[in-house]
């Protein structure tokens, strides 16, 4: 068993044994060939041409030929691994995790994560429309500018004024007095309400 | 007549949940056992066959059958059991050394507790075991991508286009990567091959 021994395929090794064989010196470069072609020839795999060169090859080659052999050994000691069988559970842990998937959502549903955001952002959509739709503030003209220039130090003393103490001791004025000079007011001008 | 592999994917990409119950029924003993000759223990491969099927169910929408099913199906088997192996690899190196020793878990699944019951030859029986144990742990020997296109090559049957698809390599380097594969074990299983040659 000197395949064994060597533990590698050598080339060298192949040359060497193809000599003691009586073979030509070319055995070192066809028996590095024929390396990759050693598995397809041991399963079967090998087009017809490629089988006769490798048989061609195995009949001057010893080396080659004690490979082929061990490989085939080999081949059949794995053999010998047995199968295992899936656990009883295990389709139903797959099914259990195919039930978990989430469904495929539509392209829309994009847009709707929940029913929450939705709400939402249709509220703020309604907002933004009425914004855009309230008629813009009236522009004041020049006339009511002056009198707001005009009112305007008044409206700056306001704070003064609101709290100025000789006004409120002021006497207030009765409601009846009020009346009497709003019934008055009527009586002396009966044209306003025409 | 059975439906093609591709057919009843399609038919799950039409919403046919029947049809994904024919792909796990089919794939479902390939897959776990090349997971298991992978990571080397049982429950992580089911697991992690739990996970190639939820990959494919995800994928259905965008199935289009462009190439063989079963080469799509180990691809993702084999990327998973490649991460898992190497996680697995540094989770290892973080265990003390200290760490008591346990009994492999292939050795527990597949064990009787009576052997003498099932096995009136005790003797026969421990050298069988001893036979298998040495096969497999001349397999887990094997770096992970070698392991791979063996497992693939030699149990599933897969053809070389096929397990190179699966490998990301080409057909000449996965013929490279079985040659040198075949060598370690014809190294490794020296004595057995030996009494194969008697």
């Amino acid at each position: 068993m000197t395949g064994l021994k060597t533990g590698h395929y050598n080339p060298g090794a192949a040359g060497k044994a193809a000599e003691e064989a009586g073979s030509e010196g070319k055995e070192d470069m066809s028996c590095g060939r024929m390396e990759k072609k050693i598995m397809g020839y041991v399963d079967g795999r090998l087009k017809e041409g490629e089988r006769l060169e490798m048989e061609k090859h195995l009949s001057t080659c010893a080396v080659c030929q004690l490979r082929v052999n061990e490989f085939r050994a080999v081949d059949v000691l794995l053999d010998e691994v047995p199968m295992i069988e899936p656990s009883a559970a295990f389709d139903v842990r797959v099914w259990a995790r195919v039930a978990a998937e989430p469904a495929k959502q539509s392209w829309w549903a994009w847009f709707a994560p929940s029913p929450r955001v939705a709400f939402a952002a249709s509220m703020l959509v309604l907002a933004m429309m009425w914004l855009g739709s309230r008629p813009p503030e009236p522009s004041l003209n020049a006339s009511e500018v002056e009198t707001i220039n005009q009112n305007m130090q008044v409206l700056e003393n306001y704070d003064v004024i609101s709290d100025f103490a000789p006004l409120s001791e002021l006497p207030q004025p009765a409601q009846g007095d009020d009346i009497d000079d709003a019934n008055q007011n009527q009586s002396t001008n009966p044209n306003q309400q025409m | 007549m059975a439906r093609s592999d591709v057919q009843l994917m399609l038919d799950v990409k039409a919403g046919d949940e029947q049809s994904f119950a024919l792909l796990l029924h089919r794939y479902r003993s390939p897959l776990i056992n090349f997971l298991y000759r992978m990571v080397r223990n049982r429950e992580q491969a089911e697991d992690l066959a739990q996970e190639v099927f939820i990959r494919v169910y995800r994928a259905r929408e965008d199935y289009v059958p462009s190439a063989k099913f079963t080469t799509w199906l180990f691809r993702i088997a084999t990327n998973l059991a490649l991460n898992s192996v190497r996680d697995n690899r540094y989770q290892r190196m973080e265990i003390s050394l200290d760490a008591p020793v346990t009994t492999d878990a292939e050795d527990g699944d597949e064990k009787t507790m009576d052997v003498a019951e099932k096995h009136p030859n005790i003797e026969q029986h421990l050298i069988e075991e001893a036979r298998r144990k040495m096969i497999r742990q001349a397999i887990e020997k094997l770096p992970e991508k070698q392991r791979a296109a063996v497992l693939l090559h030699k149990y599933q049957e897969l053809d070389y286009g096929e397990i190179s698809k699966i490998l990301e390599c080409s057909e000449s380097a996965l013929k490279s990567l079985l040659f040198r594969a075949y060598e370690t074990l014809r190294v490794e299983l020296a004595p057995l091959v030996a009494q194969q040659g008697k």
